[in-house]
């Protein structure tokens, strides 16, 4: 029978195209709704199909794997990257489009994403610093043949990583060389390059190679790419297939080049100046480049993992139990199954919190970098303008900017009303001024987003398995999840492991551009908890202020032995930081977009309907987010400004216990103090005894009195937190799934 | 036909086929549960209709599809974005309920306003698409009382298939029982064609046609008239899903050769 709608505020269907539109920011871009939902139309049909045919069971290239790139084509996914000037369809910068197409054919599996994008990395070089006529000679070649017409586009392969002990250790490391093979009288060095590749996704397909290569030739100054083409006369050999255990759908081999190629093909062109060529570009210029976009996507992969093991959790859950004789329809085991279970809730609510926050931090780091692209071509075309070449001198330039950068950044936090606005809006036209600002956080957002998302998101996605049971490590699994799981490892893994993020963070992080920033976020935190204290954002403000002082704290202080804390080779201390900056940018992000449909939402029909249960279940996560990531934070805290202090031993030195005797002549002046000591420090039961009997001196605090205060108010700051678990558990057991996953398993 | 023709494909938008199905009774009457948060694809019967018209639009040069649409404008927005790369036409959306609860009468009235402020149109060019049946609510009604509103009295139901002869007649056929196809022949247009599933699969998606039908979806969306249907009068006896049946039993060990004995004893009864 129908039963009547019912109005209780809590979320009714999962979230849907509209919803995530607004939260993510590209409800007014159709161009960028129709690849996506393009995008998921290959994901979960031929995608899923080739998954669920078992064609992950090997390392192997087949003709299964290869023909997915026709719908990929068709899609008008491998074509994304392209100008609209040569056959592309989106204008402007594509940083959140490609986490986008990312997130979707993550969401059935990872190894198409990374197959779908390797030619766009591939291209990434030329794209970021290649040479007018090298952008447009090779996007004009990659454009997808339009339905109907017989043309194989150009594919290609980013050739970096290279057998140990070369790249993946270290990217500036580079077995590969590139000597002088002939260079003739007035006429075009052609240059001899050897290079091994490990890792190297695309390679049974690629026709091009991106590679960097250091220079073996006195005539060649340092490393550089170079654009390897598979008719270029020598051996492109495109080696032994690497036997992984993930991404399967993608190509991955470890290629052998020795080939003969014009100079022209150094990424970004070069300079000859003495008999020498200098490229424009190094290896490390354009990796950095093309990585501090890149590296975006792979975050956005693990972020669609988390959120796709939602629903069919919840499906498993709630017909754990069907079937059998004893439990008849109607009944709360046959409706609930597990759900009557709080634990089995509570950690599928960690989950889903966990993976809005991941989705929520790669993709407003995709919107930086949208934010940032056009902002970089300005500075680069000011800074030539005004002569200003090499890494040296364009610092020089952006120090003697900082104090302006400092200014904007202070007026920025100030209210409209109350700000000098002639001055806001100078420096806000100051392109060069936006891109130092914007730039801070880029720096940080991107390692952020790639380390966090993969390494947290890899171990929620094994929390996710464990609810599936003994059916979550099969490949019967709806979902894949068991898939999903090891796919996220590599992830963590490839465009640079968590140490090179994290080492990265450690260096962003402390810079003052983006504390000043961070300082401001605080305050907007605490604007946030008092409009929406069920946010959980004052619990993260709070952590945030710790994390802050922490870092000023051993940037200053030294450990027991008198050595410093906060410096490049203590990563006991940097990546740790490191890591727990990760926690407070995931979930300041998410409550900034559950705040952005709070007022978004009710002007979409499609949306408004349920909003408010909506908006309560996404509030509900965002407290138990940030609840967890405060706990993070105040441990990881604590950790590094406690634990670098010796403890106390029964020494002189360390360790002052009160004698009885001196309590009692103490009473005179502070009476009482002798039972309020009790409580707080260590008293010797009796005159001569070496310390009292327990299982250890006492810690003292001198000098972290602010840390203990602070300690002491994330916790309270926790308050509320389960009640908010408890009510997004409660939604879960009311909330209206599909009657089957969408895709095959 | 040299000069081509216009076709009309009037299709609605329904809930995704996967999505739990709940009736419920609304202060505006009968509605589904979480109608407006449910994803929505276009009704898979008028779906067919959209891709035949793609197809005789471009074996007949100089011809014209335009989509009419009865639907919520969010949500037909949204089913644009994967519709609108399968092939090119002219959105002509009307801004309304896409329910299943709605009378043919007053639906067929709203599109017939939509078709006859089309620019352009021309009657004797005019080929009227639609789906046969609906995975709403398939009263099979609303394309034959549009067609009559439009004085088009060539009507075809069940459609699987329709031919171009060289004279410019429409040679069409139509599903009958036993799986059998009734053929017959018409002049020309109009023509009401009411599409089964037809013969064309569907076709490959496509960007570039996608942009450029966005570029005229959009400014269309925004300027829909809206238009106010019911079931004015309609009283409903009952609602309910039309029910699944599951006889399963649990047999360890079974021969595949008794397996297919049983599935056979069941499809004879």
């Amino acid at each position: 029978m129908p039963e009547k709608m019912i109005d209780d505020v809590t979320l009714q269907t999962l979230p849907g195209d509209a919803i995530r539109q607004i939260m993510w920011r590209f409800s007014d871009r159709f161009d960028i709704q129709m690849l996506v939902q393009s995008t998921r139309a290959v994901a979960r049909g031929p995608v899923a199909r080739l998954v669920a045919e078992g064609a992950r069971s090997t390392h192997d290239w087949t003709d299964q794997k290869a023909a997915l790139f026709k719908h990929f084509d068709e899609a008008g996914i491998t074509g994304a990257f392209l100008d609209p000037e040569c056959g592309g369809m989106i204008e402007g910068p594509k940083n959140l489009l490609f986490a986008l197409i990312a997130f979707e054919l993550a969401w059935v599996d990872a190894g198409a994403a990374t197959a779908s994008l390797a030619g766009n990395l591939a291209f990434a070089p030329i794209h970021e610093r290649g040479t007018p006529e090298q952008r447009l000679h090779y996007m004009q070649r990659m454009v997808p043949p339009a339905p109907g017409e017989n043309r194989k586009p150009l594919r290609g392969a980013f050739g970096l990583t290279e057998p140990i002990p070369y790249v993946g250790v270290d990217t500036g490391a580079l077995g590969g060389k590139v000597r002088i093979a002939e260079w003739p009288d007035g006429g075009e060095p052609i240059l001899h390059v050897e290079k091994r590749g490990r890792f190297i996704t695309n390679m049974d397909l690629a026709n091009f190679v991106t590679a960097a290569v250091d220079s073996d030739d006195p005539r060649i100054k340092g490393s550089c790419m170079v654009i390897l083409e598979e008719t270029d006369p020598g051996i492109f050999d495109r080696g032994a297939p690497t036997r992984k255990l993930v991404h399967q759908l993608s190509s991955t081999r470890d290629p052998i080049f020795s080939l003969k190629v014009p100079a022209s093909r150094i990424i970004g062109g070069y300079k000859i100046k003495d008999g020498v060529i200098i490229p424009n570009y190094s290896h490390g210029d354009i990796i950095e480049a093309v990585f501090r976009r890149t590296r975006i996507t792979v975050g956005a992969m693990t972020a669609a993992k988390l959120l796709s093991a939602v629903e069919p959790v919840i499906r498993y859950q709630r017909g754990r139990f069907r079937g059998t004789p004893t439990v008849q329809p109607g009944s709360s085991r046959y409706e609930l199954g597990l759900q009557l279970k709080e634990d089995t809730l509570h950690r599928l609510v960690d989950i889903w919190a966990s993976g809005e926050a991941a989705a929520s931090l790669v993709f407003a780091a995709a919107r930086l970098f949208d934010e940032i692209d056009p902002l970089e071509r300005e500075k680069d075309r000011i800074l030539e303008q005004q002569g200003v070449s090499g890494a040296w001198a364009q610092m020089k330039v952006f120090r003697n900017l900082r104090p302006k950068a400092m200014e904007y950044v202070e007026l920025c936090a100030q209210k409209p009303e109350h700000r000098d606005t002639s001055r806001f809006k100078e420096l806000e036209q100051d392109p060069l001024v936006r891109y130092m600002v914007l730039d801070a956080v880029g720096n940080v957002l991107c390692p952020a987003s790639k380390l966090w998302n993969t390494g947290h998101g890899a171990n929620m996605m094994r929390e996710a398995l464990s609810l599936m049971g003994g059916y979550g490590i099969t490949e019967d699994c709806p979902g894949f999840l068991a898939f999903k799981w090891m796919d996220a490892q590599l992830e963590a893994t490839y465009e640079g492991p968590e140490a090179v993020q994290r080492r990265q963070l450690s260096i962003t992080m402390t810079m003052d551009i983006f504390l000043a920033q961070f300082r401001n976020w605080i305050k907007e935190m605490r604007q946030i908890a008092s409009r929406r204290p069920g946010t959980g954002a004052c619990t993260l403000a709070t952590a945030m202020e710790m994390w802050l002082w922490t870092l000023e704290h051993l940037q200053n202080a030294t450990d027991a032995n008198g050595n410093k804390l906060y410096h490049s080779p203590r990563q006991g201390v940097t990546f740790a930081l490191a890591d727990a900056l990760c926690w407070l940018l995931a979930s300041r992000y998410q409550i900034r977009d559950v705040l952005e449909l709070e007022e978004k939402g009710r002007n979409n029909p499609m949306v408004a309907e349920g909003l408010d249960g909506t908006l309560a279940f996404l509030t509900d996560l965002c407290h138990v987010q940030s609840a967890r990531a405060s706990g993070e934070v105040g441990r990881i805290c604590a950790e590094l400004v406690h634990g670098y202090n010796r403890h106390p031993s029964w020494d002189g030195e360390s360790c002052h216990p009160y004698t009885p005797t001196e309590l009692d002549a103490l009473e005179s002046v502070a009476p009482g103090i002798a039972g309020g000591v009790a409580g707080h420090a260590d008293i010797m039961s009796t005159e001569g005894d070496p310390h009292p009997c327990k299982a250890g001196p006492c810690v003292r605090f001198e000098g972290l009195e602010t840390f203990t205060r602070m300690r002491l108010k994330l916790d309270g700051c926790l308050t509320g937190a389960r009640l908010a678990k408890d009510r997004a558990a409660q939604a879960l057991t009311k909330v209206m799934i599909p009657e089957a996953l969408d895709y095959p398993q | 036909m040299s000069e081509g023709y216009h076709i009309v494909v009037c299709a609605g938008i329904v809930p995704d086929p996967l999505q739990t199905l709940q009736p419920v009774q609304t202060p505006t009457g009968w509605g589904l549960k979480n109608e407006m948060m449910l994803p929505a694809v276009l009704d898979p019967w008028a779906a067919h209709a959209l891709y035949e018209a793609a197809h005789l639009a471009k074996k007949t040069p100089g011809s014209k599809v335009y989509l009419v649409s009865l639907a919520p404008k969010a949500k037909l927005q949204q089913v644009m974005m994967t519709v609108a790369q399968k092939a090119a036409f002219e959105l002509v959306p009307v801004d309304g309920p896409a329910s299943g609860f709605t009378e043919a009468f007053e639906v067929a009235s709203a599109l017939y306003e939509a078709i006859m402020g089309i620019a352009g149109l021309d009657r004797n060019k005019l080929l009227l698409f639609g789906g046969w049946e609906s995975a709403s609510r398939g009263a099979g009604s609303t394309l034959q009382i549009l067609g009559e509103m439009l004085q088009i009295h060539d009507q075809f139901q069940g459609v699987d298939e329709c031919t171009v002869n060289p004279d410019g007649s429409l040679q069409i056929l139509e599903r009958v029982e036993g799986g059998n196809h009734q053929v017959s022949v018409c002049k020309g247009p109009p023509v009401v064609l009411g599409w089964a599933t037809g013969n064309l699969p569907e076709p490959p998606n496509n960007p570039q046609i996608g942009m450029s039908n966005m570029r005229t979806i959009m400014p269309a969306l925004q300027k829909a008239k809206t238009a106010k249907i019911g079931a004015d009068g309609v009283f409903f006896g009952s609602v309910e899903l039309p029910k699944q049946l599951r006889q399963t039993r649990v047999v360890k060990d079974a021969q595949v050769d008794e397996i297919a004995r049983e599935i056979l004893e069941w499809i004879r009864k």
